[in-house]
C-alpha cells in the first residue's frame, strides 16, 4: 500500500527513468504511443509528484476501477480520478494535466511514485476501461476533462481564484504543453490571473516545440513565449526540462500577484536518441514496420538500461 | 464480401482540389489525421496551416471566403464547432460564406472519449440557419463528398469517414436525395453514417425472421426532402425507427419525428443513438455495443417496436467488421 514515506525515496531521475522504461515497454508492446512525449516530460512529471506537489495518500484503489459511467443524475456514484493525488482537503495541492494526450505518461508517474499499480497500464485503451487513451476526467489522477486543448489554465485559474477565497493554503498546479500557446483560451486564462492577482496557480509547460503536424515553427510560429507571457502579466522562468535542479529553483520564484509559469525547454528525443530519425514527425510514433520497430527496440532499451522487450508474448 | 476501400478521402480531395483552383485546404495541425498529408507535401501553394486555433481559423476561412475562395476546413468534427461556434455562426454562416467544413471522426469512431467525439453536432448546425449538413457512409459517399458540399452555395458540414471502410453504394452523392437500399413494407428503419452498414446487417436477420424492412439512408441531412420520407413512411404498417451515430435529441431521429408530427402521422417511432449520455474512450465496436449504435441494438429496437419477439441474437447477423485500434491503415488512433 501507498505511504507517505515512500515521497523522496527515490530520486527524481530515477524516477524519470521508471516513467521512460514505462512508456517504452508499452509502446513496444502496442506497436506505437506517447514516446517522445516520455522524452520530452519524464523529470517534469517525476518532480511535481516526487518533489514539489503536496498531495495526500491517494484515496482510490492500487488498481484501477473500470469504466464507471458518465457524470448524470442517474449515475450518483460517479466520481473523478483526482483521487489517485489524494484527497481536497484545504492544505494539499491539486493539479490538471492539461494536454490530457499526456495521459500515458502520467499514469506510468502514478505508478513509480506509488499512487497505482503496474496493473494500471496494462489497462490503457482497454474497451471498458477507465484508463484511457486520452486522460478523461475519470481517468488516475485527472480531476477534468482536458482533451481539447487550452481549457486547463483558466479551469486551474478557476479554482485557484476560489482557494483563495476559502482561505485553502493549497496551491493549484498545471502541466501545460507548447501547443497550447497557439489557443487564444490560453492568453484570455493569463491575462485573467493578472487581473485578479491569482498567484496560486502555477504552470510548467513542456516547450518541446513539436505539435501533431511536426515542429511548431513549420506549422504555426508562436515566437517568444516568455516575452508575449510576461507581457500578457505572468511571471515567466525558462529552465532545462532534464535538470531537476532548475526547476526545483524556478519553483521558488516570488510571483506575488501574478501566476508562475516554468517554460521546461525539453528535447523530444532526450533519452531515446534513435526518436530523432522520427523527426519531425514525433506526435505519435507508430512504427512504420517490423524491422523498425525491432531496431527502435533494441536502442531505446539500451539508451534505457534495460533488456530489449519481448513484445511479441 | 464488402469492398474494403484505404483513405478515399486523400485521393478524392486531391482530384477535386486541383480541377478548382479557387479550392483552399486548410487544416488545424491534424494534417495526417485528416488525410490531407500528402497534399499539404505535394501541393503547397492550395494548403494553409492554421495550427490549434480553431477560433481564428473559422472566422479567418470567412475572410477567404469574401474573397471568392472556397476553403476546405479539415480537422476532427468536434473542433469545428464546440469551441469556434461563435466564428462558425457570425463569421460563416450568417454571411453564407462557401466554406466547406470536412468534420472526421464523426461521434464515437473515436477512442478519444468526450472531448473529441463529435455526438451532437448534427443537432447543433440543424439548428443553425444557412447551414448545409452531409454526411457520408461509404466509400463512395466519401470519394463524392468534395464534389457534392462544393456544389453548395452557402456552407457546408461534412462527417466524413477516414481510414479503411467498406463500399456500400455504387453511386455518389446526390445533394437532397435519400438511397432507398430496401422497400419492405413492415417497418421503416432511416439510418446514415455508420449506421447504415449496421442496419444492412439487421435487414438480413429481420427479413429472415419474416419481418418486411425499407430501409432509408440519409447523406443529406439538412435541407431535407420531408415529402419523399413521407412516402416511405405511408408505405410501412409497422412503424419508423431510427438509428444514429448522434445523440437522439436533434439527430435524424428528431428530423423523422418533426416530419412525421407535421404531417399528422400517427405511427410509433422509436431514436435510437446515444440516449442523453456523452460517450466515453474505446474502440468502434465496443463502443457502437455499449452504446447500443449497431445490428443487435437495432433488431431489438424493431422488437420493441412491433411489439413481438424475433429471437434474432448475435449469430444471426452477418459478422461485423472489427477495426484494430492500432491498425496498420491507421496513423495512430487519433
Ligand atoms: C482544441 C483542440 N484542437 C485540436 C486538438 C487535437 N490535438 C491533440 S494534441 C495536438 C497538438 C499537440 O501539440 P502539443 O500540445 O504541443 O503536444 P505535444 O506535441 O507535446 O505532444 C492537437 C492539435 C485538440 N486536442 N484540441
Amino acid at each position: 500500500m501507498w505511504n507517505i514515506a515512500v515521497k523522496n525515496e527515490r530520486t527524481t531521475e530515477d524516477i524519470a527513468l521508471g516513467i521512460r522504461r514505462r512508456v517504452f515497454e508499452h509502446a513496444m508492446r502496442n506497436n506505437g504511443g506517447y514516446l517522445s512525449q516520455a522524452c520530452s516530460s519524464a523529470e517534469q512529471l517525476a518532480w511535481l509528484y516526487n518533489e514539489e506537489l503536496n498531495l495526500g495518500a491517494p484515496t482510490l484503489p492500487m488498481i484501477p476501477k473500470p469504466f464507471g459511467g458518465v457524470p448524470h443524475a442517474d449515475n450518483p456514484d460517479y466520481h473523478t480520478g483526482a483521487g489517485y493525488n489524494g484527497p481536497f482537503e484545504p492544505e494539499y495541492d491539486r493539479l490538471f494535466i492539461a494536454p490530457a494526450h499526456y495521459a500515458l505518461v502520467a499514469y506510468a508517474t502514478l505508478i513509480e511514485t506509488g499512487r497505482m499499480a503496474a496493473e494500471g497500464l496494462e489497462m490503457f485503451n482497454k474497451d471498458g476501461s477507465s484508463v484511457e487513451m486520452i486522460g478523461a476526467e475519470h481517468s488516475p489522477g485527472m480531476e477534468v476533462h482536458n482533451g481539447t486543448l487550452g481549457i486547463g489554465l483558466s479551469t486551474a485559474a478557476g479554482l485557484a481564484w476560489a482557494r483563495k477565497r476559502k482561505g485553502e493554503k493549497g496551491r493549484v498546479w498545471v502541466y501545460m504543453s507548447d501547443g497550447e500557446v497557439q489557443e487564444g483560451q490560453t492568453w484570455e486564462a493569463i491575462q485573467c490571473c493578472a487581473h485578479h492577482r491569482i498567484d496560486n496557480v502555477k504552470a510548467i509547460m513542456d516547450v518541446n516545440r513539436q505539435q501533431c503536424d511536426g515542429a511548431m515553427d513549420s506549422v504555426m510560429e508562436v515566437g517568444d513565449i516568455k516575452a508575449k507571457m510576461e507581457t500578457f502579466g505572468a511571471v515567466v522562468v525558462e529552465v532545462d526540462a532534464h535538470n531537476v535542479n532548475d526547476m526545483r529553483e524556478a519553483a521558488k520564484t516570488k510571483h506575488d500577484g501574478k501566476p508562475l509559469i516554468i517554460l521546461a525547454n525539453s528535447n523530444p528525443f532526450h533519452a531515446m536518441p534513435i526518436l530523432e530519425e522520427r523527426f519531425p514527425r514525433l506526435h505519435y510514433v507508430r512504427f512504420k514496420s517490423e524491422e523498425e520497430r525491432a531496431r527502435m527496440n533494441i536502442s531505446i532499451a539500451e539508451s534505457l538500461g534495460v533488456d530489449p522487450i519481448d513484445y511479441a508474448h | 464480401m464488402v469492398e474494403m476501400v484505404s483513405r478515399p478521402y486523400e485521393r478524392a480531395f486531391e482530384k477535386h482540389a486541383l480541377a478548382n483552383p479557387e479550392v483552399l485546404c486548410i487544416s488545424a495541425d491534424l494534417t495526417s489525421s485528416c488525410e490531407i498529408d500528402k497534399f499539404r507535401d505535394n501541393h503547397p501553394d492550395q494548403f494553409l496551416s492554421m495550427g490549434m486555433a480553431e477560433q481564428n481559423m473559422m472566422s479567418f476561412c470567412g475572410g477567404l471566403g469574401l474573397a471568392g475562395y472556397r476553403p476546405f476546413i479539415h480537422t476532427f468534427g468536434v473542433f469545428t464547432y464546440r469551441r469556434p461556434y461563435d466564428q462558425l455562426m457570425a463569421s460563416i454562416a450568417y454571411p453564407r460564406r462557401k466554406v466547406r467544413i470536412m468534420g472526421f471522426l464523426p461521434g464515437i469512431t473515436t477512442p478519444g472519449g468526450m472531448t473529441h467525439q463529435a455526438i451532437e453536432d448534427i443537432a447543433v448546425m440543424r439548428s443553425m440557419p444557412n447551414m448545409t449538413i452531409l454526411e457520408t457512409g461509404d466509400a463512395t459517399e466519401v470519394e463524392s463528398i468534395c464534389e457534392a458540399a462544393d456544389s453548395i452555395d452557402g456552407p457546408v458540414y461534412c462527417r466524413v469517414l477516414r481510414g479503411s471502410m467498406p463500399r456500400l453504394f455504387d453511386t455518389p452523392i446526390k445533394v437532397g436525395e435519400m438511397r432507398e437500399l430496401s422497400l419492405g413494407n413492415d417497418v421503416l428503419i432511416v439510418t446514415a453514417g455508420i449506421t447504415t452498414e449496421e442496419a444492412m446487417r439487421a435487414t438480413k436477420a429481420l427479413e429472415a425472421a419474416g419481418v418486411s424492412v425499407r430501409h432509408l439512408h440519409l447523406h443529406t441531412i439538412k435541407p431535407f426532402n420531408a415529402e419523399a420520407i413521407l412516402d416511405h413512411i405511408n408505405a410501412v404498417k409497422g412503424g419508423v425507427i431510427t438509428l444514429e451515430n448522434h445523440v437522439t435529441e436533434g439527430g435524424i431521429g428528431s428530423l423523422v419525428a418533426e416530419v412525421m408530427a407535421d404531417n399528422g402521422v400517427g405511427k410509433k417511432l422509436r431514436r435510437l443513438g446515444l440516449k442523453d449520455t456523452y460517450a466515453h474512450g474505446g474502440s468502434r465496436a465496443y463502443l457502437m455495443r455499449y452504446y447500443g449504435l449497431d445490428a443487435l441494438a437495432l433488431t431489438q429496437g424493431v422488437e420493441d417496436l412491433l411489439g413481438q419477439k424475433l429471437g434474432i441474437t448475435e449469430t444471426d447477423l452477418a459478422e461485423a467488421r472489427v477495426d484494430a485500434v492500432h491498425s496498420l491503415a491507421k496513423a495512430e488512433g487519433l
